[in-house]
């Protein structure tokens, strides 16, 4: 776990004084709601429909017990007693209240946390596959390069004031877990056939919103020792070269597409050529002060079976339920990474209570080295746990309605807040959320369906991801009332792909109907075997397209 | 300036208050948290004089974001017409517990 340096502490520090002399400087009248609006987005506060909103950054989507703590702690004292884990692995308070907030930031730093870049036209918080450091499928743990991005990043003078906000994830597995290609710039960690050295393909002009584009391979290898001089010459091209004329077309995504990338490879590479390497690569040094942070915990030899774990399995059916959907294969024998599925059957996906992070917290410290894990799918996981603790582990859960056996399954579904939050939406996504986890609640059913996404946004800002959902559901504003339009076919991961619209928008009502015909299309015609992702690319949209017609013929 | 396109009548002022964020609606004589107390300009004199009161209001750095919100009257209470002011009048649709309807019992 990457822990401060003095220079760390001090920025951090010095920021929440900044902030809070800025916020009395409103508050006395002497800054206008114009000159201050851009300071408190740079801090992470938004002005939502019913309050301010704090959004509060998970460099990586990696947290530990004390932290949380805290969040639990600011959750009770100045908050309404919960907080929502969003597709960024950020943390949003809902109910802020802009006095307040100097002191809330005051307590994030004590525990080496802050909402810096969380907003505004800046490079972003960095996200990482949530399995780094774990995932059997890994050739390498990115949050090293993360952490060195985060540091590079913060504050970097020339970049502070982009043309638009700019997003950054990084994996290091074969399987795509950080749905690396909707990000402005994808750092892939990969082996080099020839040599076996590790390095980089880099990836830019991602972005999901209302013109998606999948990210393109811009350098397939690059040397590990120029990351940082390779991305300041990308975010150069980007920041003298992108539009700044229309905020819709600001993101590098549409510099790409309008470039085209060969042109913009070319640009990239003159300036890389051209860029001191020496003075802005990271040393190496430095690299692996960073990199020890993250060298593994001491883990025991364990066997490769817990037979403790098998036996309960069979004593209580639902552990065995839960062990079935909530595992994931850890690199290290007799461990496992419990994901804990923050999408109880009609609950809000994302939100957690200040009760429930201590808890995770208390699990976190007990069974997983301290360490927590934050998900893109607004989920957390215990990335460290011994298989013969897993039964502990889960009853714990269940005292705290954690449990929820149903990661990667219908009702594990992402949902922004949609108009019941956000100032920015068309429609609610929460409630939708909620009626079709109610639908597809029957645990037999959920296994029946077995591997498929459902991904709710509340307006064409896509925060909820719904390009890539398998099923995708967007909501719109129709003659003053809300509308859902539905995809499907979209895919987040290595085999990236944008949703197909089936056909008009319907009313709330209908959109549990029209996600059961879809899936009963798949139920029907998958093959031995096949995900409803698998069948999709088979059979292609038209089957689709002709159920939901039924229901969209009807609703309109 | 130009006219500003308002919304049809009648109509109530609503805002964030500056420090606290919260829901504010114009009343007879400042600003109130629940929103049956809101002022309904039922003409456009009326409406001008609420236009008047948040340009104050908010140099003065009270509230931020002052809105002109359309309106029905539901026993004698304005009800924002809208979805997104009705969600904004009563807290999130999926809290019950939690905004004006919680404080208010609205
Ligand atoms: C204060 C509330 C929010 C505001 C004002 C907001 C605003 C926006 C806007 C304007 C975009 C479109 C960017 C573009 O196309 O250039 C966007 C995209 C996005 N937001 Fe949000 N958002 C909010 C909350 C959230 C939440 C709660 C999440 C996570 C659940 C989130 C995650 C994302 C993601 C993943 C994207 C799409 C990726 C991209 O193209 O940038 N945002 N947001
Ligand atoms: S998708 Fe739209 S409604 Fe949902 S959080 Fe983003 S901006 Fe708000």
């Amino acid at each position: 776990m990457y822990r401060y340096d003095e220079f760390d502490e001090r920025l951090v520090r010095e920021r929440v004084a900044q902030f809070a002399s800025q916020v009395a400087r409103r508050i006395d009248g002497s800054l206008t709601d114009a000159e201050f609006l851009p300071l408190r987005l740079k801090n992470g506060l938004y002005l939502q429909l019913h309050s301010y909103m704090l959004r509060i950054a998970v460099p990586y989507g990696t947290l530990h017990a004390r932290q949380l703590r805290q969040l639990a702690r600011i959750a009770d004292e100045y908050d309404r007693g919960y907080g929502h884990f969003t597709t960024r692995t950020n943390l949003q308070f809902n109910w802020s209240k802009l006095k307040d907030v100097p002191t809330v930031l005051g307590l994030l730093a004590d525990v080496e946390m802050h909402c810096i870049q969380t907003s505004g036209n800046c490079i972003r918080n960095v996200t990482a596959d949530h399995f780094a450091g774990v995932a059997h499928d890994e050739i390498e743990d990115p949050r090293p390069i993360a952490e060195l991005i985060r540091q590079w990043s913060t504050l970097h003078p020339e970049f502070e004031w982009l043309g638009r906000k700019f997003k950054i994830a990084v994996s290091g597995a074969t399987h795509d877990r950080a749905v690396v290609k909707s990000h402005d710039l994808g750092v892939r960690i990969v082996r080099d056939p020839a040599s076996g050295e590790t390095g980089y393909e880099i990836l830019v002009g991602g972005g999901l919103g209302r013109t998606p584009f999948a990210a393109k391979v811009l350098r397939e290898f690059l040397p590990r020792e120029d990351l940082l001089a390779y991305l300041e010459a990308v975010l150069r091209v980007y920041n003298l070269e992108g539009r700044r004329d229309n905020k819709f077309k600001a993101r590098l995504k549409i510099l790409v597409h309008e470039l085209g990338i060969e042109a913009l490879r070319a640009l990239v590479e003159e300036e890389f050529a051209h860029i001191d390497k020496a003075r802005v690569n990271a040393d190496p040094q430095e690299q692996a002060r960073i990199a020890a942070y993250f060298a593994p915990p001491a883990y025991e030899d364990l066997p490769e079976v817990s037979r403790k774990l098998e036996d309960a399995q069979i004593r209580d059916p639902e552990l065995a339920r839960f062990v079935e959907h909530n595992l994931f294969r850890h690199k290290k024998r007799g461990y496992t990474a419990v994901t804990i599925s923050l999408k109880p059957i009609g609950g809000t996906p994302g939100d957690i209570t200040s009760e429930q992070m201590r808890a995770v917290a208390d699990l976190a410290e007990k069974y997983s080295f301290d360490e927590l894990r934050v998900t893109h799918a607004q989920n957390l996981v215990l990335p460290n746990v011994k298989l013969d603790d897993v039964a502990e582990v889960y009853e714990a859960l269940k005292a705290h309605d954690l449990a929820t056996a149903n990661i990667g399954r219908i009702t594990d579904i992402i949902s922004c807040p949609g108009l019941d939050y956000c100032s920015l939406a068309t429609a609610r996504s929460i409630p939708i959320a909620q009626v079709l986890s109610h639908h597809f609640a029957d645990p037999e059913k959920q296994k029946q369906i077995g591997e498929v996404s459902i991904k709710i946004s509340g307006c064409i800002n896509a925060c909820g991801h719904h390009h890539v959902g398998n099923i995708g559901i967007l909501g719109l504003e129709k003659k003053g009332v809300e509308s859902y339009q539905i995809t499907v076919g979209g895919d987040p991961s290595e085999n990236y792909a944008l949703g197909e619209l089936l056909g008009p928008g319907v009313p709330a009502e209908y959109v549990p109907e029209a996600v059961d015909k879809v899936v009963s299309v798949y139920l029907a015609e998958r093959q031995q075997g096949e995900t409803f992702i698998e069948t999709y690319r088979r059979i292609g949209l038209a089957p689709f397209k002709a159920a939901f017609k039924e229901i969209a013929d009807v609703a309109a | 300036m130009a006219a500003v396109k308002r919304p049809p009548l009648p109509v109530i002022l609503v805002a964030n208050d500056l420090l606290e964020g919260d829901v504010v609606f114009a009343t007879a004589d400042g600003w109130s948290r629940d929103p049956r107390q809101a002022k309904v300009a039922q003409d456009d004199a009326a409406a001008q004089a609420l236009e008047a009161f948040a340009a104050r209001e908010f140099l003065h750095a009270r509230v931020v974001g002052a809105t002109l919100v359309d309106v029905e009257l539901r026993d004698g209470a304005p009800v924002p017409r809208h979805i997104r002011e009705a969600i904004r009048a009563l807290g999130p649709s999926t809290r019950p517990d939690l905004g004006k309807q919680a404080d208010f019992q609205i």
